[in-house]
C-alpha cells in the first residue's frame, strides 16, 4: 500500500495536465469555472478532443479501445479535468450504454454503436424512468410489440436528461406483459429522429431546462438494435446503474467545488472582515472537506479492489448516497455565504447567456438556483431511499 | 398565563383563510407573479377594506389596536398561500418604524394613509458588504442647508418598486459598522437622484438595487433622532423577524401537507410510499419541525412587545434559528419524498421550498441568529 | 393570549420554592446538581414530604385527592421543583399506577391503594416489558391463570425500574391465550413480598444498578387485584403510557440542564463561540419543547385527553436530554475518561480527578441513550404519530 504516486503516475499527471491545458476551449472553461450553463456544442468540442486522443471512454478496458487506465491513472485523470474546470463527460454514451453495448451486444452492434462513442460524435439519452414508474423502474409499462423485423413500441419516458439534443435514446421496454416485471424488459437502442418520437420538456425548480418526457407513437424499431435477448433487459439494466453509481459520487467535482467556496468565502465580507475568517463557517467548510476526503478514500478503495478483477458491487449504492448529500451540502453552504445576495433571479443572465449585469458578484445569482436544482441528486439515479434498500438487502442481507 | 385564540382572532384566522383560499390557489398565484408589479392592487385594496392593514396598530394612530397576535394570524395564511402583496415591508415594517418612532405629522401623512391602502413602504438597510449586519452600512448622508443630501448604495430592498416612500438607513457619523451615528431618514420613492435596478428574486418576489446620487432630503425625513436609528432599525426588523416566522409556520403546514397527500397517493412497489418506514418517520420528523416553528413562533410573538429589548432580540433570534432549521428541514424532505416532482416548477412543493429558502436568508440566517442568541443568552 | 402570570400565580410559585428551600435536604439537592445518583431515601423522604403538603399527586383532580391544578399551576411547580434541585418524582405510583386505579379501578380499590401513592408510604413499580416483548409489547407471555379466588402467575418482567425498592408491581399479564395479542390482556396488581417473585439486578453500562429482572413464579395473586375487567387490560396500558409520554419529555430537568451546562462550559466558553452555540442551539430546542408542550397542556384544559401527537414530545424531548448529556461530556473533554464509581453511586470524600463536574460526564451521557429507548422507543413513537395523527 502506498499513498504516493509512482513516477511514472507523475509524469502521466503531468501529460494529462499538459493535454487539458492545450485542448480545452478557453470559453469552456471559463463557462465551467463560472458555473455557467454549458450548450450542446460545448460539450461535444471538448468531448471530440478526448476522443481523438482516445481519452474520452477512460473507463473502458484496451480491447473494447478504451486506454486500459489503471484505478490510478483513473484517479489522476478525472481530478486533473476537474481541477482544470473541464465539463463533466456526459455519461449516457461512454458510461452507460457503451459498457452494455460491448458486454452484451452482438459483434454488428459493437461496430457500429461503439466507434461513434468512443469519438463522441453521436449524442446519447436514456429512456429509464416513466411517469409511473420511478424508484420501482420493474414496473414500466412502454410496449415494444414485434411486428416482423420491428418492434413498434408506445409508452412514454421521463426525467430524460438533455434528449433534446440526443440523437440516440436507449430504453428499457416491456416486452412480454405476461412475465413477472422484471422478466419481461428489453433493452433497446432507438435512432431519435424515428417518426413517432415527441420530446416535451420539463421546467425545473429553478426555471432551467434540462430534462424532459419523450413520448413514443407507433415508433418503428429495428429488431437489430435489440442489446442481449428479449426479454433480459433487466440484466442490462442492472449492470448499467451499478456503472452509473460508482461515477455519481462525483469526488473530484465536489473537491474543486470546495476551493470554489473557499474561493468564495474568501470575497464575502462579514463584519468588515473575510467571511472565512468567521469560526463558525469555516468548520463549516472543514467539515464538508473532510467529508470529501472520506468519500474519496471510499472511492479509491472500491476502485483498487475492482482493479483486482470485479464489477462494481452493491457497496458503490454508498458513494452515491453520500457523493449526493455532499454536492447538495456544498450547494447549501454556497448560498449560505452569498446570503441575501443569493435572493435575485435573473433568467437571463441564468439560461440565455444575455449581457445582463449580475447583481452583486458573479457567482452570487448562481447560488440559489444550484442550491434548488441540486436536490435532484439525491433524487436521480435510484433514490437515496432505493440505495439504502439496495444495500441493506444485497450487503448487509436484512 | 393563557395560549388560546380569542374569538375576534379566530374569526381573523378564519377570513385569511378565506381570502387565501378564494385568491391564492395555485395557478392563480402563478398569474400575479407574472404581472410586471408582483401583486394585486385589487388585493390591496381587500386587505384595507378587511382592515388588516391597520389591524396591529393602536386605535390612537387610526388602527384598530390588535398587535403581534394579529399579525402572527394573518402571516399564517399568507404563508399558505404564498401571498405576494407586500405586507411585511409595508405593514410590519414601514408601518410599524414610522408608528413606534415617527412624529405626529409623519404618521399623519404616512400611517394614516397606509393604513386606507393608499401608501406602500420599503425597508432599504442592506448593502453589498453588509451580510447580516445592521450597522454594517457606509450609505452617508451629510447635512446641506436644513436638510440633507444621501449618497450611496443599497440592496435587495424588497418592495422598492411599488413603495411610495423608502425608509433608508444612513450614516450620518461614527465609523464603519458602529451602531450609533446611524440615521432612518424616510425618502420619496421618486426622489431625483435615486436609480433603481428592480428584479424579481428566487421566490417570485420584488426586490431593487438601489442608488442614492446626492438625494436631497428635508430635516422632516428624519425618522426618530439623528445618529440614533440603530436602536428602531434592529427593533424594526426583529419585529418584521417575528412575523415572518409565522409566514414560515404557514409554508411548512402547506408543503407538509401537499407532501403527505403525495406519499398516500403515489403509488410505486404497488402500494403508495407512504407504507415505507422510511418515509413515514420521516414525515413525523417534518410534523415534528412544524410543530416546534409554530411553537417558537407564538413565543416570539407573545414576547415581541415585552419593555426589555433583550428579551424582545433572545425571542426573534430564537424563533429565527427554529424557522431555519425546521423550514429546511420540511423543504428538502417535501421534495425528496415527491421525487422528481419535487424539483420541478409544476407543483407547489418547490415553490414552498423556494420561500421557506428565502425566508431562512432573509434578515440573517440560521447560523447568523444562533450566534446572536448565543451570545445574549451569555451576556445575561 | 398571553404569557404573563398573574399575580396569584407568582405567590404560588413563591410558595413552592419556600417549601421546597425547607423540605428538600440539603445532600440531596447537592447529588442533583452534581450528577451523583439518588439512593432510595433521597427520593422517598423527598416525595413523602411532598404527600404530606398534599402535592405529590400534583396531577390528580381534586376528586381523588389531587390538589386540582390548572396548567399554569403544574408548570410552575414542576418548573419550581427542577430550579430547586428536586429528584425529578417517581412516576410508577403518581404518574402511571394512581390514574389507572381511579379511572378503571372500583371503589375499594381506590380506597384501598391511591392513599399510599398520594403519601409515598407504598413504592410501586411498572411490570409491562418481557424478554421476549419490548417495542411488541402485546406479544407479552407472562401468563395468569384463574384458580379460584387467586390468579397464578408465571413469567418474566424485565427493565423494571426501582423494582428493589418496590412494594407493589402493577403487571401486564396474559389471561386469554386464545384471542388476539391485544384481547387476551389483564391489568393486575401484585404484592413484591408474595412468594414467587425474585428480583435480579441488571447493571447498566455506566456501573448504575436501576432496573431489574422480575421473575414470577406460581405467584398467588387475588383476584380483587385485577384492574378493570379481565382481557380488558390493553386500554388501560394504552392510557397509561399516553400518559407517561406527557411528563416524559422532561422539560423542567432539561431547562436545569442547560443552565448547569453553561456553569460547566463557563470557563471556556468566552474562547469558544462553536461551544457557546452548541449551547445555545440545545437551549432554543427546549424552549421549543416547552411551548409545545404548553400548547397541548393549553388544549387539554379545554377538555381532551392526550392526544397521540404527545408522543413528538417524548421523541424531542429525549433527544434533547441526550444531548444535554453529550454537550456536557464534550465541555469536560478528557477528563471525562477516568471511571470513578464512587463519585457517582457513594458518599465520599475521594477527591475527584479532574474537575467536579467530570465524574458523572461520561457515565451520564452513556445512561441516557435510554432515554429514546425506553417508555416507548422513538421508531415506536414516530409509528404511532405516523398511523395515528398522519393517517399513513
Amino acid at each position: 500500500m502506498d499513498l504516493a504516486f509512482t513516477p511514472e503516475e507523475q509524469k502521466f499527471a503531468d501529460q494529462v495536465r499538459a493535454f487539458v491545458k492545450a485542448n480545452l476551449p478557453a470559453d469552456v472553461r471559463d463557462k465551467v469555472k463560472n458555473g455557467k450553463h454549458l450548450g450542446r456544442d460545448d460539450y461535444m468540442r471538448w468531448q471530440q478532443a478526448l476522443g481523438k486522443k482516445g481519452w474520452l471512454v477512460y473507463t473502458w478496458p484496451k480491447k473494447h479501445g478504451g486506454p486500459g487506465f489503471t484505478p490510478a491513472q483513473r484517479y489522476i485523470f478525472e481530478n486533473i479535468c476537474a481541477e482544470e474546470y473541464a465539463p463533466g463527460i456526459i455519461p449516457f454514451g461512454t458510461k452507460m450504454v457503451g459498457p452494455v453495448i460491448y458486454t452484451f451486444g452482438n459483434e454488428e452492434q459493437k461496430a457500429k454503436y461503439l466507434d461513434p462513442i468512443r469519438l463522441s460524435t453521436v449524442w446519447w439519452c436514456q429512456g429509464y424512468s416513466e411517469p409511473g414508474s420511478g424508484s420501482d423502474l420493474a414496473s414500466l409499462r412502454t410496449k415494444a410489440e414485434k411486428d416482423g423485423d420491428h418492434y413498434i413500441v408506445n409508452g412514454s419516458k421521463t426525467w430524460n436528461t438533455m434528449g433534446h439534443w440526443a440523437d440516440w435514446i436507449f430504453c428499457l421496454v416491456r416486452t412480454d406483459p405476461k412475465a413477472k416485471p422484471q422478466e419481461g424488459i428489453s433493452f433497446l437502442l432507438i435512432d431519435m429522429k424515428t417518426p413517432g418520437i415527441t420530446v416535451k420538456p420539463i421546467i425545473m425548480a429553478d426555471g432551467g431546462h434540462e430534462v424532459n418526457e419523450v413520448f413514443f407513437d407507433n415508433v418503428k424499431v429495428p429488431v437489430a438494435n435489440l442489446v442481449g435477448k428479449e426479454n433480459e433487459g433487466w440484466t442490462c439494466a442492472k449492470f448499467l446503474l451499478a456503472n452509473e453509481r460508482l461515477g455519481i459520487a462525483a469526488v473530484p467535482q465536489s473537491k474543486r467545488g470546495v476551493e470554489a467556496l473557499k474561493d468564495i468565502a474568501r470575497a464575502e465580507q462579514d463584519n468588515g472582515r473575510p467571511l472565512i475568517e468567521n469560526k463558525s463557517f469555516a468548520e463549516k467548510i472543514a467539515d464538508l472537506e473532510i467529508q470529501v476526503t472520506a468519500l474519496e478514500y471510499t472511492e479509491l478503495r472500491v476502485l483498487s479492489s475492482m482493479a483486482h478483477g470485479g464489477q462494481p458491487g452493491p457497496e458503490v449504492s454508498g458513494l452515491k448516497i453520500r457523493g449526493s448529500e455532499i454536492q447538495q451540502r456544498l450547494t447549501e453552504l454556497t448560498m449560505e455565504a452569498v446570503g441575501e445576495y443569493s435572493a435575485p433571479y435573473l433568467p437571463g443572465l441564468l439560461w440565455q447567456g444575455t449581457n445582463e449585469a449580475p447583481v452583486g458578484p458573479e457567482y452570487a445569482h448562481l447560488a440559489a438556483p444550484r442550491y434548488f436544482n441540486t436536490r435532484k441528486t439525491t433524487i436521480y439515479g435510484g433514490s437515496n431511499e432505493i440505495q439504502k434498500g439496495i444495500i441493506s438487502k444485497m450487503v448487509l442481507g436484512l | 398565563m393563557d395560549l388560546s385564540l380569542s374569538d375576534e382572532q379566530k374569526q381573523l384566522q378564519e377570513q385569511a383563510e378565506r381570502f387565501v383560499r378564494d385568491k391564492y390557489a395555485f395557478d392563480a398565484r402563478r398569474k400575479i407573479a407574472a404581472t410586471e408589479r408582483g401583486w394585486l392592487p385589487e388585493n390591496w385594496a381587500q386587505f384595507a377594506e378587511l382592515g388588516w392593514l391597520g389591524m396591529s396598530f393602536s386605535e390612537e394612530d387610526g388602527g384598530y389596536g390588535g398587535g403581534p397576535i394579529e399579525t402572527m394570524i394573518v402571516m399564517e395564511q399568507f404563508g399558505k398561500g404564498l401571498v405576494l402583496e407586500p405586507f411585511l415591508p409595508t405593514v410590519v415594517l414601514g408601518g410599524g418604524m414610522i408608528a413606534r418612532s415617527g412624529s405626529k405629522a409623519q404618521k399623519e401623512a404616512l400611517l394614516a394613509p397606509m393604513i386606507e391602502g393608499k401608501k406602500q413602504f420599503a425597508l432599504a438597510w442592506l448593502e453589498r458588504q453588509s451580510r447580516y449586519n445592521l450597522a454594517d452600512v457606509s450609505l452617508k448622508a451629510t447635512k446641506e442647508g436644513a436638510g440633507w443630501s444621501l449618497s450611496g448604495h443599497k440592496g435587495v430592498v424588497y418592495n422598492a418598486a411599488s413603495a411610495d416612500h423608502i425608509i433608508v438607513l444612513a450614516r450620518t457619523a461614527g465609523s464603519a459598522r458602529e451602531p450609533k451615528g446611524l440615521t432612518l431618514f424616510i425618502v420619496d420613492g421618486k426622489a431625483k437622484g435615486l436609480s433603481r435596478r428592480d428584479y424579481p428574486t428566487q421566490d417570485a418576489l420584488r426586490a431593487s438595487e438601489l442608488t442614492f446620487d446626492k438625494v436631497s432630503v428635508g430635516a422632516d425625513a428624519v425618522l426618530g433622532k439623528v445618529d440614533e436609528g440603530f436602536a428602531v432599525v434592529e427593533d424594526g426588523v426583529d419585529r418584521a423577524i417575528v412575523a415572518l416566522c409565522a409566514e414560515a409556520t404557514g409554508c411548512m403546514d402547506a408543503i407538509n401537507a401537499a407532501t403527505l397527500e403525495y406519499i398516500k397517493t403515489r403509488k410505486q412497489f404497488g402500494v403508495p410510499i407512504g407504507k415505507f418506514q422510511v418515509l413515514q418517520h420521516r414525515m413525523v420528523d417534518c410534523f415534528t419541525n412544524a410543530q416546534e416553528a409554530r411553537s417558537m413562533t407564538l413565543m416570539a410573538s407573545l414576547k415581541i412587545d415585552d419593555k426589555d429589548p433583550v428579551v424582545r432580540a433572545k425571542a426573534a433570534s430564537g424563533a429565527k434559528v427554529q424557522i431555519g432549521k425546521s423550514g429546511k428541514f420540511c423543504g428538502q424532505s417535501a421534495v425528496q419524498m415527491h421525487g422528481g416532482m419535487g424539483v420541478t416548477d409544476e407543483l407547489s412543493v418547490s415553490h414552498y421550498f423556494k420561500r421557506l429558502t428565502m425566508i431562512d436568508l432573509m434578515f440573517g440566517n440560521q447560523q447568523h441568529h444562533l450566534t446572536r442568541y448565543s451570545n445574549l443568552a451569555m451576556a445575561a | 393570549m398571553d404569557l404573563a402570570l398573574k399575580p396569584e400565580h407568582k405567590a404560588f410559585a413563591d410558595e413552592v420554592r419556600d417549601f421546597a428551600r425547607k423540605n428538600l435536604s440539603p445532600a440531596t439537592r447537592e447529588k442533583t446538581f452534581s450528577g451523583k445518583h439518588f439512593d432510595r431515601d433521597d427520593h422517598v423522604v423527598w416525595q413523602q414530604a411532598l404527600g404530606r403538603q398534599g402535592w405529590l399527586a400534583y396531577t390528580w383532580p381534586k376528586k381523588y385527592g389531587g390538589p386540582g391544578w390548572g396548567v399554569t399551576e403544574r408548570f410552575l411547580f414542576e418548573n419550581v421543583l427542577a430550579e430547586e434541585g428536586a429528584p425529578r418524582i417517581i412516576p410508577f405510583g403518581v404518574k402511571m399506577v394512581g390514574p389507572v386505579i381511579y379511572t378503571f379501578g372500583n371503589d375499594e380499590q381506590k380506597e384501598r391503594f391511591l392513599p399510599g401513592i398520594r403519601s409515598s408510604e407504598v413504592s410501586w413499580c411498572q411490570g409491562y416489558s418481557e424478554p421476549g416483548a419490548g417495542s411488541d409489547l402485546a406479544n407479552l407471555r407472562t401468563r395468569a391463570v384463574r384458580e379460584g379466588d387467586h390468579y397464578i402467575v408465571n413469567g418474566q418482567k424485565t427493565w423494571t425500574s426501582y423494582a428493589h425498592w418496590g412494594d407493589w408491581i402493577f403487571c401486564l399479564v396474559r389471561t386469554n391465550t386464545e384471542a388476539k395479542a391485544q384481547e387476551g390482556i389483564s391489568f393486575l396488581l401484585i404484592d413484591m413480598k408474595t412468594p414467587g417473585v425474585t428480583v435480579r439486578p441488571i447493571i447498566m453500562l455506566d456501573g448504575a444498578h436501576a432496573v431489574n429482572d422480575v421473575f414470577l413464579d406460581n405467584v398467588k395473586v387475588p383476584v380483587a387485584n385485577l384492574i378493570g375487567k379481565e382481557n380488558e387490560g390493553w386500554t388501560c396500558a394504552k392510557f397509561l403510557l399516553a400518559n407517561e409520554r406527557l411528563g416524559i419529555a422532561e422539560v423542567p430537568a432539561s431547562k436545569r440542564g442547560v443552565g448547569m451546562l453553561r456553569a460547566i462550559a463557563t470557563d471556556s466558553l468566552r474562547d469558544d463561540p462553536s461551544m457557546a452555540e452548541k449551547i445555545a442551539d440545545v437551549d432554543l430546542q427546549v424552549q421549543a419543547l416547552e411551548m409545545s408542550e404548553l400548547r397541548a397542556l393549553s388544549t387539554m384544559a379545554l377538555g381532551g385527553a392526550p392526544g397521540p401527537e404527545v408522543s413528538t414530545l417524548k421523541v424531542r424531548g429525549s433527544e434533547i436530554q441526550q444531548r444535554i448529556a453529550e454537550l456536557a461530556m464534550e465541555a469536560v473533554g478528557e477528563y471525562a475518561a477516568p471511571y470513578q464509581p464512587g463519585m457517582l453511586f457513594h458518599d465520599t470524600n475521594e477527591t475527584p480527578v479532574g474537575p467536579d463536574h467530570a465524574p458523572p460526564a461520561a457515565p451520564r451521557y452513556f445512561n441516557m441513550r435510554k432515554t429514546s429507548i425506553y417508555g416507548g422507543s422513538t421508531e415506536i413513537q414516530k409509528n404511532i404519530v405516523s398511523k395515528m395523527v398522519l393517517g399513513l
